[in-house]
């Protein structure tokens, strides 16, 4: 069995996938993530998880171009000038 | 070249990485197996010429020390090993390809050790040099293996370390001690320049092409020169090289040109120790098997 691990390297730290190890069941994992991702305290935990059991999705399609929910679908440059002439405060 | 593979060199050369499940070339994965593959086999076969020193290391500080680097080399092996198969290639297929000579291990552990003096240097010196291609790892083009090779930098500066401290225990010993260090430093030299490679230009290296290394084999050895000759000379060291100067120009280290038939002797498994390693490995392989199946069993 394939396990992901992840590891987190210190309380408050996000967990993050650190490599994965092969092991015949749980028992043998941990012994094994243990031994090669905790051994020198550089995690204070590991997550072990059956690679089988991780869902990936890994494509964001964009068909309706939401670029009203970032910053990059709002250009305010030309208006702010316009706003500083229009007050008097435009500088340089 | 088709339009895929032509769209993969361009996202790797620009710096992307790729996942296991992504889409990549043929060659891209035969040569990435090829190289992490040799890494693994290296982290493995590097333990076996300090093993030989466990029983015989001065003091039981250096023994613990001692134990602790293989320990950490066989886990490097184990991790490698793990993104090898991820490839496609498992295990027991690298272990087979390993104790049949098919396969090649760095030619840093074709050779024998024979004073602690050996032990010293391998641990400073060939550490080094494996630091700074190891480092270099942390671009490559694959995101597994750069991702486990940060875990791997990190235990290896430990290394070094602890090689230092045994060098400098020795340089400041007795004039006999001194010597062991003076000799290993001679027979090391010449592996250690062979060990990033003959100096194929960037662009002709397919392994720089496809970005699984992210320098050339001579700026490496440069890297290492700049960094490691001024530390072995400031102990009062002599490198046995008399055409060895760093260049004030081109800030470039000069050196004579390394035996590079010797080096291709040595990795297709032709060196002074490579016979002896590879018979150590197949008759542990032999041993443990039962191992593998009492731990196979128990799990079924």
């Amino acid at each position: 069995m394939i396990f992901e691990v992840f590891r987190q390297e210190r309380k408050g730290q996000p967990f993050q996938h650190a490599g994965s190890l092969d092991a015949p069941d749980e028992h043998f994992a941990e012994i094994y993530a243990r031994e090669q991702y905790g051994r020198r305290q550089e995690s204070v935990a590991l997550w072990l998880v059956p690679r089988a059991s991780l869902h990936e999705i890994d494509d964001f399609p964009d068909e309706f171009d939401l670029k009203y929910r970032r910053v990059d679908g709002y250009s305010i440059k030309a208006r702010l000038r316009e706003a500083r002439e229009r007050a008097g405060t435009l500088q340089g | 070249m088709d339009t895929r593979t032509q769209e993969f060199l361009e996202y790797v050369q620009g710096g992307g990485q790729v996942e296991t499940a992504d889409w990549m070339p043929d060659d891209y994965r035969t040569r990435l197996v090829k190289f992490i593959e040799m890494h693994a086999n290296s982290e493995l076969m590097g333990v076996l010429p300090e093993r030989d020193w466990i029983l015989r290391a001065p003091t039981l500080q250096r023994k613990l020390a001692l134990t602790a680097k293989i320990q950490d080399e066989v886990g490097h092996a184990q991790l490698i090993y793990r993104v090898v198969a991820d490839l496609g290639k498992p295990r027991s297929a690298c272990l087979d390809d390993l104790v049949s000579g098919k396969a090649k291990f760095h030619n840093v552990f074709h050779y024998p050790t024979k004073t602690w003096g050996d032990v010293g240097v391998i641990a400073w010196l060939v550490d080094a040099a494996a630091i700074v291609s190891q480092k270099a790892l942390l671009k490559c083009s694959y995101a597994p293996y750069a991702r486990i090779m940060k875990k791997i930098c990190w235990e290896e500066s430990f290394h070094i370390l602890h090689g230092r401290d045994v060098i400098l225990a020795l340089v400041t010993g007795t004039e006999e001690q001194f010597e062991l260090v003076q000799e290993a430093l001679d027979r090391w030299w010449e592996p250690l320049m062979h060990f990033h490679g003959n100096p194929i230009p960037a662009d002709e290296d397919p392994m720089y092409v496809w970005r699984i290394k992210s320098q050339a084999n001579e700026d490496a050895r440069q890297q290492f020169l700049d960094g490691y000759v001024p530390q072995i000379r400031e102990l009062g060291l002599e490198i046995p090289d008399s055409a060895l100067r760093r260049d004030e120009e081109s800030g470039r280290w000069l050196y004579t040109e390394p035996d590079w038939d010797r080096l291709r002797a040595v990795v297709t498994g032709h060196g002074p120790a490579s016979e002896e390693r590879l018979a150590f490995r197949r008759l542990s392989r032999e041993q443990v098997a039962w191992v593998e199946n009492v731990v196979l069993a128990e799990a079924a």
